[in-house]
């Protein structure tokens, strides 16, 4: 190798490392103003789940839209936005990381999936930094670090009383199907554990890997051992059109067999992809748009006014919204001055009784108690709609009463 | 008669020693980065992470002419490894790096063994596959790698005892970056030995090589356990310096970027990867924050131009620019006398 | 199936021009995109919108070739998997813009839905039609091939391109003919397959490995070669699942590896 060519590459990555540096510098450049609160949200924005990130991001926006006023006098919030892309927890940690040390902020958001999330509170736990998790749903989020609250649902909260309720129709034997991941055992667990103290049998049950997108020899395998009840979880979206068309292909819409399941098997949104195959199909869930409470009603005005008469905002809409309540109360209280301590001490008190789901508050352990209603799928007007027709009252996470220490 | 005297070289003016402090001098401004950007020591640690990563697939990719849609499977070997460890309590990072080491490269021999008997694009299909095996063992063996959810409670102990691992990140880039050093003198000692240039050879025309008695099977397969275990450790790094391990590591994606990253600076090289990397997360980290479409166009764009433009990637460019620049002097030097 | 409709395009290519080109399944994404557009947005019937689609998707195919992949037939296989690389990230990228980064929703035919019932089995009507398909294509692939003097140019070219010119096949044009054909034939799979294999922006990245491996173990350059591997991985591939669910995919790339090991070539070569 010519002596010239060895220092030309040299001189070349000299150079290279000082304009990398510049470009840093630049991209660093963000001005920090005296009374800017800066929130840091971490959603799915691309890839086949970005349909769920968006509603979240509407409920946010329109919360904003509507609420973003409701400050002390002098204080602004900005909302700085990150793709996670997905299920990817070690790019959502390291997301929250340069959302921390490079942009400061003071409140993290988002926490869509429960991989994410879990990653993400971690390292609140060292940063000290509150983190309001939208709508991940695995039980052990709120354990990983003081820092973290939730204002979603767990998967406990949509699971296990759905099994004490399956038991008590009569039903006696169930099998399970969900998705291959933390959510997905949560779920099977809860239901599992509420069915059989109530009497039933779980005769199989089955964990479908994510990325999968043929779904009809695992169905097959159920309809072979034809139980009289299904108990189903997917994260919902595009995801429950497919598991709903795969049930109708393999014909288990059209037989005895009932399936049920939390209520994003049913996402409101998809409901017109997945047609008549979901009639009848029972949920358990913390809110339907089909709701007629006062507060619903207003809700869904302002959102169709926002977003145009076809859409429809959903459970995960409804977690982002009052999230956002969660955070703009939060500050409210401490004046526009976050303290990371008196932040949490607020959070774990807070309620909100006028939330489009009826109301609503976050426990000592960080988890919403709220009202869950078993649901159906009906058709009204000409759509297909998920109906209210029980209650459950207010309840905090089954699985954190079930491992007190 | 004119004579061409060729100018002095830089060689024969500067005394070696300063010529070695010069050398130095770009890792020791690198060095000092977290005094002029504090809250960046993430962003580089993970680039030095992928520096690493980048000079073992050019040790195959540009040395030895071994095409790999598949690293991330050895990536990802070392970071599970060292993760998993450490979750059940051997905590030291030097000695789990050491551990992913070892373990990564028995797989890049397990694997390169079988493999390396093909060619083309039969070996590039292999290679994918293996990757996406150990990806998908690693999905489903959620007991012990936490599958979808990644790994979670990895720690470790401070490094000498002594550096801790914080959030803030600054044991982690002096770690490796130390880490990156020392690889750096072995690949560039490795390259310069005749082990190396048998590779090169290899690359070139093997059926010439195996006429002058040179076993190329047997260098083949050294040269890939070798790369294997650098992968390894720059996956233990990934895993100690962010305490977390998930399945991106094994992925195809992964191995699709860092071969990119590794084009784009300029394989068979040495510093195509310092280039290239920095170059590659940096203008990602620009243009994914926008709008990931924005992304997405500008890397293919940049990757189509390369290919049909700059096969050497950027450090090519700037040694035929060099190259320019020596022939107009040459020329004028004749002009002269 | 879908997977064999799309990988027998990219045999044809990858065979025919010694290209290894990744981004076939943008082609199969495209024409995806074109019949669930034409059938939403302009209400034409799936069939037609397919059809329209694929002879879109073809004729994109030939104006490619003929201005980007020749350049790049000499070329290591490094740079044709980067460059072709790069055409999936400017595609994935572009489409995004043009349709948003969300899944396109498709509604069957009603002639596709349901089941249908054949000897005492109940099957879903929409799988038997896909297998029809297939076969069908199979069919007339064999027939153009074997029986046309189209099929006869191309398999000259293929074996001896510089013979093949020297006795006068305009071999640029045949092989850009070629390329529309399997092109085409990508959309066909990607519009049939879009209930199967959902349309959005990320498609070709996620189904890449698929094809190709279909590819790979099939052999490249024949015809019978994908439809076996394609049937043989599918069918292996859905059995493990029904009785070992917990394998996963582990099943199906452990099967690749090994096949690859033992016939480097595919498994029915071409000589």
């Amino acid at each position: 190798m010519s002596f010239s060519k060895m220092i030309g590459a040299k001189l070349m990555r000299q150079a290279a490392i000082v304009v990398a540096a510049l470009m840093l510098a630049l991209v660093g450049l963000i001005p920090a103003e005296a009374q800017t609160i800066k929130v840091g949200v971490i959603l799915t924005y691309s890839g086949r789940d970005a349909a769920l990130g968006e509603q979240i991001d509407r409920g946010i926006n329109l919360f904003v839209k509507l609420h973003g006023s409701e400050l002390p006098p002098g204080v602004k919030v900005e909302l700085i936005k990150r793709d996670d892309t997905g299920v990817n927890p070690d790019l959502a940690k390291r997301l929250a990381q340069e959302l921390v040390l490079r942009d400061q902020v003071q409140i993290l958001t988002g926490g869509q999936w429960t991989p994410n999330a879990m990653a993400v509170a971690a390292l609140t736990k060292e940063a000290k930094v509150p983190f309001v998790a939208m709508t991940a749903g695995g039980s052990l989020v709120t354990l990983q670090s003081p820092y973290v609250v939730r204002t979603g649902w767990t998967m406990w909260q949509t699971s296990y009383p759905l099994g004490e309720w399956a038991a008590k129709q009569g039903w006696k034997n169930a099998y399970t199907v969900v998705s291959d991941f933390g959510p997905g055992y949560d779920s099977e667990a809860a239901f599992t554990k509420g069915f059989t103290e109530a009497g039933g049998t779980i005769v199989g049950s089955v964990r479908i890997p994510l990325k999968t997108t043929d779904y009809l020899p695992y169905f097959q395998k159920i309809k072979d051992v034809n139980p009289e009840v299904v108990f189903v979880w997917n994260p919902g979206g595009p995801q429950a059109t497919a598991f709903m068309k795969a049930f109708d292909d393999i014909g288990i819409t059209k037989s005895n067999i009932k399936l049920i399941g939390p209520l994003d098997i049913t996402s409101d949104e998809e409901l017109p992809n997945m047609g008549h195959s979901a009639l009848g199909v029972v949920t358990l869930g913390q809110y339907s748009p089909a709701a007629t409470r006062k507060t619903n009603v207003d809700f869904i005005a302002a959102w169709k006014k926002e977003y145009g008469a076809d859409s429809v905002p959903t459970y995960f809409a409804v977690a982002g919204w009052d999230g956002m309540r969660a955070i703009y109360d939060a500050i409210n209280a401490q004046g526009g001055k976050i303290d990371p301590d008196a932040t949490m001490k607020f959070l774990h008190g807070w309620s909100n009784p006028n939330s489009p789901r009826g109301p609503i508050g976050i426990d000592q352990a960080g988890d919403p108690f709220q009202n869950l209603y078993l649901r159906r799928v009906e058709e009204k007007d000409g759509h297909l709609v998920n109906i209210e027709f029980a209650t459950i009252g207010q309840i905090g996470d089954p699985w954190k009463l079930f491992n007190k220490k | 008669m004119t004579t061409v005297s060729a100018s002095p070289t830089v060689h024969e003016v500067v005394p070696s020693a300063i010529i070695r402090l010069l050398k130095l001098l770009p890792w020791l401004l690198v060095a000092a980065l977290p005094l002029a950007l504090p809250g960046y020591e993430p962003l580089a640690t993970q680039v030095f992470v992928m520096i690493l990563f980048a000079l073992s697939l050019d040790l195959l990719v540009g040395y030895a002419g071994i095409v790999t849609l598949g690293h991330a499977g050895l990536f990802g070997m070392g970071g599970y490894t060292a993760g998993i460890f450490s979750v059940h309590g051997i905590t030291d990072p030097i000695a789990t790096a050491v551990c992913a080491m070892i373990l990564a490269a028995v797989t890049g021999l397990m694997f390169g063994a079988a493999m390396l008997r093909t060619k083309g694009l039969t070996l590039l299909m292999l290679t994918m596959a293996s990757a996406f095996l150990l990806y998908e063992i690693a999905n489903k063996a959620t007991g012990l790698t936490g599958g979808e959810d990644g790994l979670q409670g990895v720690s470790f102990t401070p490094v000498l005892g002594l550096f801790a691992f914080d959030f803030r990140g600054k044991t982690a880039f002096f770690y490796s970056l130390a880490a990156l050093f020392i690889v750096f003198i072995f690949v560039r000692a490795l390259i310069n030995s005749p082990f190396g240039w048998s590779l090169r050879g290899i690359r070139e025309n093997d059926a010439r090589m195996v006429a002058i008695g040179c076993p190329i099977m047997q260098r083949r397969i050294i040269v890939y356990v070798i790369s294997s275990a650098l992968a390894g450790l720059a996956g233990a790094l990934q895993a100690q310096s962010t305490q977390f391990v998930a399945l991106y590591s094994l992925s195809f994606e992964l191995s699709g970027n860092i071969l990119i990253m590794l084009i784009l600076g300029g394989s068979g090289r040495l510093y195509g990867a310092f280039i290239g990397v920095p170059a590659f997360m940096f203008a990602q980290d620009l243009l994914a924050k926008q709008d990931p479409a924005n992304w997405y166009l500008g890397q293919g764009i940049i990757l189509i131009a390369l290919v049909m433009l700059a096969p050497g990637g950027i450090l090519g460019i700037a040694e035929r620019v060099i190259d320019v620049i020596k022939r107009r002097r040459v020329r004028n030097g004749h002009r002269d006398s | 199936m879908i997977l064999y409709l799309i990988s027998v395009g990219l045999s044809v290519t990858m065979g025919l021009m010694g290209f290894v080109n990744l981004a076939h399944g943008v082609f199969a994404m495209l024409g995806g995109y074109a019949t669930v557009t034409f059938m939403n947005r302009f209400g034409i019937p799936f069939l037609l919108a397919l059809t329209i689609g694929c002879v879109l998707v073809a004729a994109l195919g030939f104006v490619l070739e003929r201005t980007l992949y020749r350049y790049l037939y000499g070329r290591s296989e490094l740079d044709q998997v980067l460059f072709s690389f790069g055409l999936i990230l400017v595609s994935v990228a572009l489409v995004r813009i043009a349709w948003g980064p969300l899944a396109q929703p498709i509604q069957l035919p009603d002639y596709l839905r349901g089941r249908v019932n054949i000897l005492d089995f109940a099957l879903p009507a929409y799988r038997l039609a896909l297998v029809g398909f297939g076969a069908a294509v199979i069919a007339g692939l064999w027939f153009v091939f074997d029986r046309t003097l189209f099929g006869a140019r191309i398999r000259a070219a293929v074996d001896n391109r510089a013979m093949a010119q020297s006795i006068g096949i305009d071999t640029n044009r045949l092989f850009a003919a070629a390329f529309g054909l399997g092109t085409g034939l990508a959309a066909l799979g990607g519009g049939l397959g879009a209930d199967v294999l959902a349309i959005s922006p990320t498609y070709p990245l996620q189904y890449i490995v698929y094809f190709l491996i279909v590819v790979a173990v099939g052999g490249l350059g024949n015809i019978k070669g994908p439809f076996v591997a394609a049937l043989t991985i599918g069918l292996a591939d859905t059995a493990c699942r029904y009785f070992l669910p917990e394998a996963g995919s582990i099943f199906i790339f452990a099967f690749v590896f090994v096949v690859l090991i033992w016939r480097p070539n595919g498994i029915m070569e071409r000589r």
